[in-house]
């Protein structure tokens, strides 16, 4: 990482300027005119993770945890490298708390299907909420279908937050598992995750946290937040795709049966019996995606020279000024997000369809999100049947929203004539 | 820069606004959905068959205004006509649709109509729209195929 250019360009008071970091991302290089507010799906990549990850692969490769030779020790110290640092990206206690997998999905997968059978019986409750992408719905309906888990669902309330009084109410002696997102990827809306902790560890439960959208835009603590399971992935918090992580507190990751069998996972394998390694290769069968985890680790340290509070006073001072830009435009309602947005603009544009509205909006390259978010639930639940979406990354200023907004008046031409 | 006006011609907008034959059939001889899993639209597609010829056709549903504007448009053109001509109407729309080879002429009266769905086959310059126009068709054919279907576009 070149440390110190980057820092020389992104001075100024606790901030950096989006201008310059733009040049470090090449999309915007090779195509100029790009207007990039689709970062809650997949955020761009820094030149860094570009070519670390080549580099990687130019230097360094060799399958890793077996090779004697030099060049397998290098790339399996690179590798576990980049797990430490997800440790320190998440103040993780304990590097073993740390497991390498695909995605966010992968990561609820796996407490749904190791976690799940081995400390849940049919009659058991996890609670979730309406502000769920599927997969966190999915999982654990799946798991209902295997061992009759009881699926509870605790709502919103009238702003678009999470409704802490109705879910409170719905934690009950059965609820073993409270799994919620930290950030709602429809609607942007800030979940009060510590008292959601603070209240299902009172009743006994464990708590999954789904950090996808939370991950690239808040400073995150597991230890202080307590909560068992953190979940995020790769690709939104400007790495490759291809790579997530799940976070699990030692003491239930060490209780847990492994996820899939294979290779990397075992100490000792004979056809009568094999002993399973220790966490967090247990849960880490066959050989993983090194290039992925070790462009993970180099993103992670792009946003740890950016500044994590520096990133969120960015995406702060940007959602506000977005709400105050989109909430004049005539017949545009954003969808509430209760008592804290971030990141994210979900809104419905004088009932255009999602899709016609992005269609024009692509033409003035504009890049957004059309649809139901991966959040059908949700969707019914405000009566709609997608929204349109804009999101923020590092890269975006000001002069993107001012260009959302006038795109969306080119809309409405094209819509009212 | 491609003219978005191509894709949104002023009778897709009206249409799309105000769709014709927008209502449920009580007792329809054929009826199927139409699920497009990718943006979440649907749609019901309504048939009267008189023996093999189309007495009445109607749509219900929710989508962007170029799946509305097919569905308004492909039921007016079908009223009257016969399943073959239907089908052949379909095959038509869906290879301009796509880009694709419109195969043989269609017989007088049935070009006509296909003018009138001329105005949709703009979708062909924007991949990701060609099932907005092409759903509700693929939810006449599945009607026609097997009574209360439903068929998606994936």
């Amino acid at each position: 990482m070149r440390s110190a250019s980057l820092r020389s360009i992104h001075p100024g008071p606790g901030g950096f300027d989006p201008l310059l970091l733009k040049r470090e991302f090449p999309i915007f290089a090779t195509n100029p005119d790009l207007v990039f507010l689709d970062s809650a799906a997949s955020a761009q990549k820094p030149r860094s993770v570009i070519d670390g990850t080549a580099d990687y692969y130019r230097t360094d490769y060799a399958n890793v945890h077996r090779g004697v030779y030099r060049l397998s020790a290098r790339s399996t110290e690179l590798f576990e490298e980049a797990r430490d640092k997800v440790r320190r990206f998440l103040n993780a206690a304990d590097r073993r708390e740390i497991v390498f997998v695909r995605n966010t999905t992968e990561a609820i997968n796996l407490v749904a299907q190791s976690w799940g059978p081995a400390f849940l019986r049919e009659g058991d409750e996890v609670l979730i909420s309406e502000l769920e992408h599927h997969s966190n719905i999915v999982p654990w309906q799946l798991l209902h279908d295997r061992i009759g888990i009881r699926l509870v669902v605790a709502p919103i309330d009238v702003t678009g937050g999470l409704d802490l009084a109705a879910f409170e109410s719905r934690l009950s002696p059965r609820t073993r598992l409270v799994a919620v997102t930290h950030i709602a990827n429809a609607t942007g809306a800030l979940v009060p995750v510590e008292r959601v902790v603070e209240l299902a560890h009172r009743h006994g439960a464990k708590v999954l946290l789904d950090g996808s959208q939370a991950a690239p835009r808040l400073p995150v603590d597991v230890q202080a937040l307590g909560c068992d399971f953190y979940a995020f992935t790769g690709h939104k918090v400007y790495g490759p795709t291809g790579i997530g992580v799940l976070y699990g507190r030692f003491d239930a990751l060490v209780a847990m049966p492994p996820y899939q069998g294979g290779g990397e996972m075992i100490l000792h394998v004979s056809f009568e019996k094999t002993e399973y390694q220790e966490p967090p290769h247990r849960f880490e069968a066959g050989t993983p995606d090194i290039a992925g985890a070790i462009g993970l680790g180099i993103a992670l340290d792009f946003i740890e020279e950016l500044g994590r509070e520096n990133i969120l006073e960015h995406e702060e001072a940007l959602t506000g000024y977005g709400v105050d830009r989109l909430s004049r435009i005539p017949g545009l309602r954003l969808l509430g997000a209760g008592q804290h947005r971030l990141g994210i603009l979900s809104f419905d544009f004088d009932g255009v369809h999602p899709h016609d509205v992005s269609q024009v909006l692509d033409q003035h390259h504009v890049a957004v999100r059309a649809g139901h978010h991966c959040a059908q639930p949700l969707m019914e639940r405000l009566g709609l049947s997608g929204t349109t979406r804009a999101s923020l990354g590092v890269y975006n200023d000001e002069s993107d929203i001012d260009r959302l907004a006038d795109a969306l008046e080119a809309a409405r031409e094209m819509f009212s004539r | 820069m491609i003219d978005l006006r191509e894709l949104y011609q002023d009778i897709i907008l009206d249409h799309g606004r105000h769709p014709r034959n927008f209502r449920a059939i009580e007792h329809p001889t054929h009826f199927a959905q139409g699920h497009n899993p990718l943006c979440g639209d649907r749609v019901t597609v309504y048939l009267t068959l008189d023996g093999d010829r189309i007495a009445d056709v109607s749509f219900q549903g929710r989508g962007c205004a170029i799946s509305t504007a097919a569905a308004s448009l492909m039921t007016e053109v079908l009223k009257g006509k016969t399943v073959a001509e239907a089908r052949a109407l379909f095959a038509q729309f869906h290879a301009r649709a796509t880009g694709g080879e419109p195969g043989s002429d269609l017989p007088e009266p049935l070009a006509e109509e296909m003018d009138r769905l001329e105005p949709l086959t703009g979708v062909k310059a924007y991949p990701a729209r060609v099932k907005c126009a092409t759903l509700s068709w693929h939810a006449l054919e599945a009607a026609l195929k097997s009574p209360g279907a439903t068929v998606k576009t994936e």
